[in-house]
């Protein structure tokens, strides 16, 4: 039988304020455990919840970027259930009436297709806290810095078909996140998650198959991972005759495995109920227009634009917009380079991309900036440097030696463009390869252009590399003629 | 002059008569005498009074101080003081010292109050009858074998008896109003809202208010001029301006439209308490107060209703009570399932775990649209009884509660029962409304409370009617025998 997979995702990505959700504590990662708490975190008796004005502008942004609408109130709820790292007994969020309603994105397929994908919904949260198993003996540690810290959990549609489609939604939101400067986008540390809802269905059928819910992935492989995985799985339990069970499953990177975490029948009763001590979030029009006018250009409009403006093509364009940063660096390198944009995105969609790949850093991380890739293209399209030598000026920059200018004097990498030089260097390889000027001569025009090939060779390692490519070769072709 | 009035008190100290450390020594030592016998103090703070004292002392001699400087204050156990414990009446909480203070009493402090201690109370306000109480029922001053009534029944207790002027109580179904009631003092519960619930521990987020328990009108006035008021903490706190309260108390109330509700008069009332009412709306008439008839036809649906949103809100409110970080946490949990369920199940009284239960119930899947959400939609119809009154009338005015004071472990075994006589409370605090209790007469030796309810915000006109009739009657002077 075919079988037709549906994936549904639910991103938790914390918002990027100093303060928490509901108090005045800070939010940076990373400090000693419980030395950012205040008495509101801890839940202790009497407090009370204030929300963070940021953290709803924040969630509008986002809404209105994904084209959603927001609704005129939205309503914090209680999410009632006991766990030792989430001190009130429950989590302040939102159910019923959540602060993005319906909205899309859209993402791009493979075959280069584009596709869109519904956000069902997006509402504000409050994280927990962690519990620490090991360290402390018999006992649990438990940290509650994170506690407070505000989420929006954006829920998508179950409009996905199969793992790649996922990871591409995924991709875009953090994309679209990032753009928004509403979250840092950091996997690592947590501020980008995911919840994927999967089933399978035979092909052709209306009606969703019983789902599994994977919890807390934390990557873009992972995800596309766990998905296949679970698809099998299921697959495999249903051409068995048997049934998938509704339940929560936990991706294990290590084994390439999911594990039941606990089933429907052990899930908890929420107990919702609307938080009695935070009145509704009431937005009003004119704030929407004040948020939808610091909307910075998003990704697919800054994709389009780079088509336009720069005639690169979609595939460069959508890679140099996928992260808000590389545009960035792309449209200051291209500043610096005088305007040469194909030749700069070439680069750093190229060696540049390469060599941070290689080392596992973020374009954030580039040893030089932008202005000084920029620089080199510079050189590049002035013909002081060829394509070949810019690979060592591009080492040498990567190594620190300084900026392009630099190590092309420095390291004497100027392209030889002095006719006089590079008509000396072409007479003496003439000279010096009778046989090879025979050959070429005596063969079919069609053939020419390879033969050429063995004299520009020579020459360029004459000149180690510095002869202007395009002389020697019209110099050669004018000589060997005759 | 421990049967003195804020007023006077404020007076002596004003002309030297006293000095704030004498005047707290004369309280404590009337707590220290009586409370073996009253039990209305939890905690008393002798030291931190005294030295509160001291430093009010200093503030009047340096000309740094406000009217109310150097008078003394009995805390309810319900609002949270900083280094002082602060045990909401429950074993929960008996080990828990608050880490802050809470808006109102960081206000009184502020203003130069001088806390002599935290009053008893029912656990977690969850009674009627102050019997709920892990420290033990308060007994009412004025005859030991009868409750003061509760939530606020230690405060109620330690005013009556004169052991401290003034003291703050709360009130979500009646807390203020019933025991001042049944104790024969004044308390005013005021409009949601108009009193930060910041560092108040919650029993139902949405009823819950603090306010007041006082001798006279003029006192409680005096007090919410220091509590009332926005507070940044609290999101659920009116932005409104706050008036003086003790402005208007001497305006003339010639004309004043009162809205007596059949509802308040009928079944279910002691006719004993019906003359004492009836009574006092005459004085109120010979004032110059013209009384009618008004309908508030969902009244019957106001305990129900309650009942169903008090707990709902308290289930969830009282979650943090864990055993986790703070409080009551069991010997030897053997694993984390353990650990909640003797740490609640031996920290919570029987009346906490009740309400808990019937909380949990309600909001339950499957069950919430039939209870909590019907109580809400009913709270709408006694919100908009209230309007539609108040379209005819300016105040309505009624008995506070269904009898007077009634003898320890009467009523204990028999919840419902407890539970009706809030009958004439409750709606007022479903519909957020302000009212205050004032006293209007005694049965059988045991006082009985008139109640006016106002519009919302209206707390300055309710003061100015208690403080007229209060002016013209003398029950609210009248001191239980052995306290004078």
């Amino acid at each position: 039988m075919e079988w037709e997979t549906v994936i549904g995702l639910e991103i938790h990505a914390q918002l990027a304020t100093k303060s928490k959700i509901f108090s005045g504590a800070a939010t940076t990662y990373g400090a000693e455990p419980n030395t950012q708490a205040c008495a509101v975190d801890l839940g202790l008796p009497g407090v009370l919840p204030v929300i963070n004005k940021e953290v709803v502008s924040k969630a509008v942004k986002f809404g209105l970027a994904i084209e959603a609408e927001i609704p005129p109130k939205s309503v914090f709820a209680r999410k009632n259930y006991f766990y030792p790292d989430l001190p009130k007994g429950y989590q302040i969020s939102q159910f019923e009436h959540p602060i993005v309603s319906k909205g899309h994105i859209d993402i791009q397929l493979e075959d280069g297709s584009t596709k869109r994908v519904g956000v069902t919904r997006a509402h504000l949260e409050e994280d927990a806290g962690k519990s620490m198993h090991e360290g402390f003996g018999d006992y649990t540690g438990i940290d509650l810095n994170r506690a407070g810290t505000p989420l929006l959990e954006i829920v998508s549609e179950p409009d996905m078909r199969n793992a790649k489609e996922a990871v591409a939604y995924m991709k875009k939101i953090h994309s679209i996140v990032r753009y928004l400067e509403i979250c840092d986008g950091n996997m690592q540390e947590g501020s980008f998650r995911c919840d994927a809802n999967v089933s399978v269905r035979p092909k052709g059928q209306e009606e969703f198959g019983t789902r599994a819910e994977l919890k807390n992935i934390n990557s873009f492989r992972f995800v596309e991972q766990a998905i296949n995985i679970e698809v099998e799985r299921q697959i495999d339990i249903l051409e068995d005759g048997g049934k998938v069970v509704q339940e929560t499953r936990l991706y294990d990177p290590n084994k390439n495995e999911t594990r039941s975490m606990r089933s429907k029948e052990e899930a908890n009763d929420y107990r919702y109920f609307p938080d009695p001590d935070l009145l509704p979030v009431e937005i009003e029009k004119s704030f929407i227009e004040e948020i939808r006018g610091q909307l910075p250009e998003l990704p697919d409009a800054k994709k389009q634009r780079f088509i336009d403006e720069f005639k690169l093509s979609e595939y460069d364009s959508g890679v140099l917009t996928a992260q808000k940063e590389i545009s960035d660096y792309f449209e200051a390198c291209v500043k610096a380079a005088d305007g040469e944009a194909k030749l700069s995105s070439n680069w750093i969609t190229g060696e540049l991309a390469a060599a941070l790949n290689k080392e596992n850093k973020d374009i954030t991380e580039s040893p030089f900036s932008a202005e000084t890739l920029g620089g080199m293209v510079k050189r590049i399209k002035d013909e002081t440097i060829s394509g070949k030598i810019a690979k060592q000026v591009f080492e040498a920059m990567w190594n620190g030696e300084g900026d392009a200018d630099a190590i092309i004097e420095n390291k004497g990498l100027k392209q030889v463009t002095d006719t006089g030089t590079i008509e000396k260097l072409v007479d003496d390889v003439i000279a010096n390869s009778p046989s090879q000027v025979e050959q070429y001569r005596a063969a079919p025009d069609d053939k020419k252009g390879k033969l050429i090939g063995y004299f520009v060779g020579q020459i360029m390692k004459q000149s180690q590399g510095k002869a202007n490519p395009k002389q020697v070769n019209e110099l050669l072709q004018e000589k060997l003629k005759s | 002059m421990h049967q003195s009035t804020l007023t006077q008190l404020a007076a002596a100290l004003e002309a030297k008569q006293i000095s704030s450390e004498e005047l707290t020594r004369l309280y404590l030592d009337r707590c220290k005498q009586f409370n073996d016998s009253l039990n209305c103090f939890i905690t008393i703070t002798e030291d931190e009074a005294i030295e509160k004292a001291k430093l009010a002392d200093k503030q009047r001699a340096e000309n740094k101080h406000t009217a109310l400087t150097g008078i003394p204050v009995a805390q309810k156990d319900i609002f949270c003081t900083n280094g002082i414990k602060t045990s909401c009446g429950s074993k929960m909480l008996d080990n828990f010292i608050a880490p802050y203070d809470a808006t109102v009493v960081e206000k009184m402090n502020a203003a130069g109050f001088v806390t002599l201690g935290k009053t008893n109370m029912d656990e977690f306000a969850m009674g009627s009858s102050n019997e709920t109480s892990f420290y033990g029922s308060v007994k009412n001053p004025w005859n030991t074998e009868y409750v003061p009534g509760g939530s606020s029944g230690g405060s109620a207790s330690a005013v009556a008896a004169r052991l401290a002027p003034i003291a703050t109580g709360t009130d979500t179904g009646g807390s203020i109003r019933q025991p001042a009631s049944l104790c024969g003092i004044t308390g005013l519960k005021p409009t949601y809202g108009r009193v930060s619930r910041y560092g108040m521990i919650a029993f139902a987020s949405s009823l819950d208010q603090g306010g007041p328990m006082a001798l006279t009108a003029e006192d409680a006035a005096l007090m919410m001029n220091v509590i009332a008021g926005f507070d940044e903490r609290d999101s659920t706190s009116a932005e409104q301006a706050v008036d003086d309260y003790t402005k208007n108390l001497n305006n003339s109330i010639e004309g004043l439209k009162i809205g007596l509700p059949k509802e308040y008069f009928g079944e279910g009332l002691d006719s004993n308490i019906a003359k004492i009412v009836e009574e006092g709306i005459k004085e109120l008439e010979k004032l110059g107060a013209v009384c009618k008839e008004i309908e508030l036809p969902n009244t019957e649906l106001s305990i129900p209703a309650y009942y169903v949103v008090a707990p709902a809100e308290c289930s969830s409110n009282l979650s943090r009570f864990d055993g986790v970080r703070f409080g009551y946490r069991c010997d030897d949990p053997k694993d984390l399932s353990d650990l909640y369920c003797r740490s609640r199940g031996e920290g919570f009284g029987k009346e906490v775990k009740r309400r808990i239960m019937i909380g949990a119930y309600v909001l339950s899947a499957g069950y919430y649209d039939a209870y909590y959400l019907k109580a809400q939609q009913i709270r709408h119809l006694i919100r908009d009884d209230f309007q539609n009154a108040f379209k005819e009338v300016d105040v309505i005015a009624g008995p506070t509660a269904t009898g007077t004071a009634f003898k320890l472990n009467e009523k204990i075994n028999d919840p419902v029962s407890m539970y009706l006589s809030d009958i004439y409370t409750v709606s007022v605090n479903l519909a957020g409304l302000p009212a205050i209790s004032m006293p209007a007469g005694f049965v059988n030796n045991l006082p009985v409370g008139m109640q006016l309810i106002g519009n919302y915000f209206d707390e300055s006109r309710l003061l100015n009617i208690a403080h007229r009739y209060q002016q013209v009657t003398d029950h609210h002077i009248a001191i239980p025998e052995g306290f004078e």
